[in-house]
């Protein structure tokens, strides 16, 4: 086995940022640091191989949620295409205790370069207790420090999403993504008479819930990323118009600010103002609004179709699309306004675009020769690469980590029906996402406190 | 489909006529009176089809606006929602746009030629109400379009 440290495969993707993530209910580790090689070679990733045994049973906890503890986990982290689980039916021996020593000949000889300990009990006062260790079986050491979660019942997935964040980010030093929520249209009915419905669900597809609203037409919802809320363009009057929602109460607030045709709005990272477009005598262009104070102002002035807007992670720029230079293409202009920069020369057309929650990239739409892709390029514009290609590919939404896509894909025809899907950014690992009707417009929630 | 039925519709009433009657009166024989609704969504036109990515009126579009123009001005109590349509081609944003720019070209040509600038309501859907499904040119060309809706208004 060749062997090449983490930081070669790290370089191969051009990262150079990695995001540490404080758990707000267990002592945050202080050494999250990639501590296992990879295999790499020419470009190809050979997964790392992970045993992840069910849970052992402690005190009054059922088998189902020792299980299904392991198996979520084992869903993450294969997901991401850079680790392959083992069928528990491969292993020789199943741990009967979490704090007996490790029997690494029984991990080694089945090939697992990590091994995921754990355990679960419930405590008298209906809380349940999980821990786990993660050891690198070829080097026999545990690799950052063991963790303890104590929650209620039901959410015993969501300490699986975290557990698989700890493993994701201690072995690969890419941020955490598991523990997070997308918000999307779920749409039903024939494609000349289609329901569209606001929705969420886990970002693994489970939880799949409906928002309430009315029966209008809803498009393309967004997380605020500081508050418990969406943002959407809903059909409530007969015209499309941006609506606040708030997920615990389910309840909507329409913006004063915003009356006329609004649409295609977004958050600042601090959570305060949106961005978005209004039309106004057949024009289109982008708006700033405060949304503690309801004081909107306009960023952009000319005849052309300027739309599609998205923030920078630092507040100080906008990324949009406009057709001022004859077709769609991606601009910046600074939120305080001023002349906006053209960064996309390619041929064809560009739509869509949104800024990575890292900041050094941005994912669009493409539209060239007939077909649709999905592609990330540099904030200058420079190293554009197209990760996926179909009859139509859209609306890119970027994982808190900045390392994975979803998007919708939309299949042609009389049958023809939207599906979301996720695809690693260096391009690999397209998967689509399960859910129980057709769905689009995905966006993903912020880590979950 | 409702277009093809339609022109079936009226070339049967015009065949089946003695006389060489006028097509209004064998209209008026099958009991569409000219000032019903119906009348002015299949025999004035309720829509104007555009070119890929343009929201310039084309000859066939004029026709059909003067047409309506004439029948509006009759119902001067009837508001009327212009409704900007595009094909699936394009980005959902966009397509918003450009179906507010459909919109709004109709309905400066009905304010140019006369038409109360109260009465008129104008919406975007953007690709989100295709009238046909399949995907190529035969139906794109259908779905880019403005629909004049009569006796409805948007109040905000």
């Amino acid at each position: 086995m060749v062997r090449h440290s983490v930081l070669k495969f790290l370089k191969i993707f051009s990262f150079t940022s990695i995001l540490f993530i404080n758990f707000s209910f267990v002592a945050a580790q202080k050494n999250d640091a990639p501590q296992l090689d990879m295999t790499v070679n020419k470009g190809v990733i050979k997964p790392i191989s992970l045993a992840v045994p069910s849970f052992i049973k402690e005190s009054g906890a059922n088998s189902i949620i020792s299980r299904e503890l392991a198996k979520v986990i084992s869903n993450n982290l294969d997901s991401t295409g850079l680790f392959k689980s083992i069928p528990q039916s491969a292993y020789v021996s199943m741990p009967l205790s979490f704090n007996t020593p490790v029997q690494f000949s029984d991990w080694s000889i089945i090939n697992a370069d990590v091994l995921v300990m754990g355990s679960v009990g419930l405590k008298p006062d209906g809380r349940l207790e999980v821990k786990f260790r993660l050891w690198d079986v070829s080097q026999q050491k545990e690799i950052g420090k063991g963790k303890q979660y104590f929650t209620n019942s039901e959410s015993w997935r969501r300490i699986s999403h975290k557990i698989s964040d700890t493993i994701y980010t201690r072995v690969t030093g890419e941020g955490a993504y598991f523990d997070s929520r997308v918000v999307f249209v779920s749409e039903t009915g024939p494609k000349d008479n289609r329901t569209k419905r606001l929705a969420i669900m886990d970002q693994d597809g489970a939880n799949f819930r409906l928002l309430k609203h009315p029966p209008s037409l809803v498009i393309a919802p967004r997380f605020s990323p500081t508050t418990n809320k969406i943002i959407f363009t809903g059909y409530e009057t007969g015209k499309p118009r941006v609506y606040l929602m708030d997920l615990s109460s389910e309840e909507i607030t329409s913006l004063p600010e915003l009356k006329g045709m609004s649409f295609a709005p977004r958050f600042s990272a601090d959570g305060s103002q949106i961005v978005l477009s209004m039309t106004e005598n057949g024009n289109t262009d982008i708006f700033i609004s405060t949304l503690s104070t309801g004081v909107k102002r306009r960023l952009t002035t000319n005849n052309a179709i300027d739309t599609a807007p998205s923030f920078s992670p630092d507040g100080k720029s906008i990324v949009f699309e406009s057709d001022r230079g004859g077709g769609q293409q991606l601009y910046i202009i600074s939120t305080q306004g001023g002349d906006a920069k053209r960064i996309s020369f390619g041929k064809g057309r560009y739509a869509t675009p949104v800024w990575s929650p890292r900041g050094d990239l941005i994912a669009f739409t493409k539209i060239k020769e007939g077909k649709f892709h999905i592609g990330v390029m540099r904030i200058d514009g420079t190293k554009e690469r197209l990760l996926t290609t179909s009859f139509l590919d859209e609306g890119p939404a970027w994982a808190p980590n900045g390392r994975v896509l979803m998007f919708f894909r939309e299949t042609p025809g009389k049958a023809g029906a939207p599906s979301i899907y996720s695809i690693d950014i260096s391009g690999r690992n397209l998967r689509k996402i399960k859910t129980s009707s057709f769905a689009s417009d995905p966006n993903w929630s912020p880590i979950l406190n | 489909m409702k277009n093809i039925g339609l022109a079936i519709f009226v070339i049967l009433l015009l065949v089946g006529c003695e006389n060489n009657k006028s097509f209004k009166n064998s209209l008026d024989n099958a009991q569409i009176s000219e000032s019903d609704i119906e009348y002015f969504q299949n025999l004035v036109g309720d829509t104007v089809l555009f070119t890929v990515d343009q929201s310039g009126l084309r000859p066939d579009a004029i026709s059909i606006l003067n047409a309506q123009v004439n029948w509006l001005k009759e119902k001067k109590f009837l508001p009327i929602t212009i409704e900007g349509h595009a094909d699936e081609q394009g980005t959902r944003e966009y397509n918003l746009a450009l179906g507010a720019r459909r919109a709004t070209a109709v309905r400066e040509f009905l304010l140019a030629k006369g038409i109360e600038r109260d009465r008129i309501s104008i919406v975007t859907y953007g690709k989100e109400r295709p009238l046909r499904v399949c995907s190529n040119e035969d139906c794109w060309s259908k779905n880019r379009r403005a629909v004049t809706v009569v006796g409805k208004k948007i109040v905000e």
